[in-house]
């Protein structure tokens, strides 16, 4: 690993001035996608910003309507957070999913939302339950903001505070989890809120999470196990690689997106 | 370089480190800590984990400067001198080793799996929650058997 400078700052506005300081300077958070990264020589950035110091960056907030997690709060707390067990159950259990215990003790919301890993399961859930992701300076809403592979819609320098997402009626995650690494083959968050609208959020299976709106139309009919793996999802945009091919993908997603309603609560 | 300073097993250390120097180079090489191994440093077999403020973590991939300040526990501050942790004691006891590279990380995790899930924590919580330590002796028969028994012990 190429050595760099690493700075602590204790606001985001303090890490926000040190990115525009660096020549090639990298936010960390859990630094679990970013240091192995660097190990291979995949990235080498000048200079390292850890997140973690910063004040006020970890911690749930669950009003009536609305889940909000603060950017550094980790997978781990997530998963066992009780308020979070209560208010949307299917958010928690996917936190319990991601990687490992230890990564799930390091790794945060804040970092996979905004590093947007095609096999990331964060993703899926932003875009299954409508969330919205607040940073140091605006507000994007989770259909604006994966724009492609390990793209989003934030800027230069742009730091994620929190992630919001509302309470629907009932959601479940399902995942078929790569045996090694536990990133999602394909992944699928399926959510109706209290007006009857169907949103499922699909990570995984192409080049960035997306939404199956096939399936949201027919769920948005007949919310039934029935009616999602009836829906042929097209593998022309999707991925093969050595996992799994694109029609393999394809009919994983229509079949978790059946288990997913069958389990919703 | 620049001086970190942390508590590891109860001794407070302190030693000049780069950015790029990983908790377990400090642990290993800096404090001559050589219980905690490093298997694939790629975040994957857990060989390397240790507690850092009382959580599991994987020391390949933390950086000893983020550890700044922090209470680090290793393999070697689990026994009371030559009286075995519960958890050690049951994996020689259960026979959860064979050539024993792993068994410092196993270790390390069981014992964050028995504080997080309690005495009784069941065979399938146990399975999945090693699933971020590989071993490639054993088949983990053996591992869970201890695991079971240290948390009984614990």
């Amino acid at each position: 690993m190429e050595n760099f400078n690493y700075h602590r700052p204790a606001t985001t506005t303090a890490a926000a001035a040190l990115m525009k300081k660096g020549k090639d300077a990298k936010y960390m958070a859990g630094g679990h996608t970013l240091l192995p990264t660097m190990k291979q020589g995949l990235a080498a950035p000048t200079d390292i910003i850890d997140l973690t110091a910063i004040k006020n960056f970890s911690g749930i907030k669950v009003s009536k309507t609305s889940v909000s997690i603060k950017a550094g709060t980790t997978h781990m707390e997530v998963a066992t957070s009780k308020e979070i067990k209560k208010a949307i159950p299917a958010l928690a259990e996917m936190a319990g999913k991601i990687g490992g215990v230890h990564v799930r003790h390091k790794g945060t919301i804040g970092g996979s939302v905004a590093n947007a890993d095609p096999a990331a399961d964060y993703p899926s859930a932003c875009l299954g339950l409508g969330a919205t992701i607040e940073t140091n300076k605006r507000k994007i809403e989770a259909d604006k903001f994966f724009t492609g592979m390990f793209a989003t819609a934030l800027k230069d320098g742009e730091i994620i505070t929190a992630v919001h997402f509302p309470i629907p009626k009932k959601s479940a995650h399902q995942k078929f989890p790569n045996p090694a690494s536990r990133y999602a083959l394909t992944g699928v968050f399926v959510s109706q809120d209290a007006k009857g609208k169907v949103r499922v959020g699909v990570t995984g299976a192409a080049a960035t999470a997306f939404r199956a709106t096939d399936i949201e139309a027919a769920l948005s009919k007949d919310f039934s196990a029935k009616s999602a793996t009836s829906v042929k999802i097209a593998s022309k945009s999707l991925m093969t690689d050595m996992h799994a091919t694109a029609a393999y993908r394809a009919n994983l997603i229509s079949v978790l997106a059946g288990r997913a309603v069958a389990a919703a609560k | 370089m620049s001086v970190v300073k942390m508590k590891i097993n109860g001794k407070a250390v302190s030693g000049e480190v780069e950015p790029r120097t990983l908790l377990v180079e400090f642990i290993r090489e800096h404090q001559g800590l050589t219980g905690t191994h490093v298997g694939c440093d790629t975040s994957q077999c857990g060989a390397c984990v240790v507690h850092v403020d009382g959580k599991a973590i994987k020391s390949c991939t933390t950086l000893a400067v983020a550890c700044e300040g922090a209470t680090v526990t290793t393999v070697e501050g689990l026994a009371k001198g030559i009286e075995l942790h519960p958890m050690q004691a049951a994996f020689k006891e259960h026979h959860g080793l064979q050539c024993g590279f792993c068994t410092p990380g196993m270790i390390m995790s069981a014992i964050d799996i028995v504080k997080r899930n309690g005495k009784n924590v069941s065979e399938e919580v146990i399975r999945r929650e090693l699933s971020g330590n590989i071993c490639r002796c054993t088949g983990y028969h053996n591992i869970v058997k201890a695991v079971q028994a240290g948390a009984a012990n614990m």
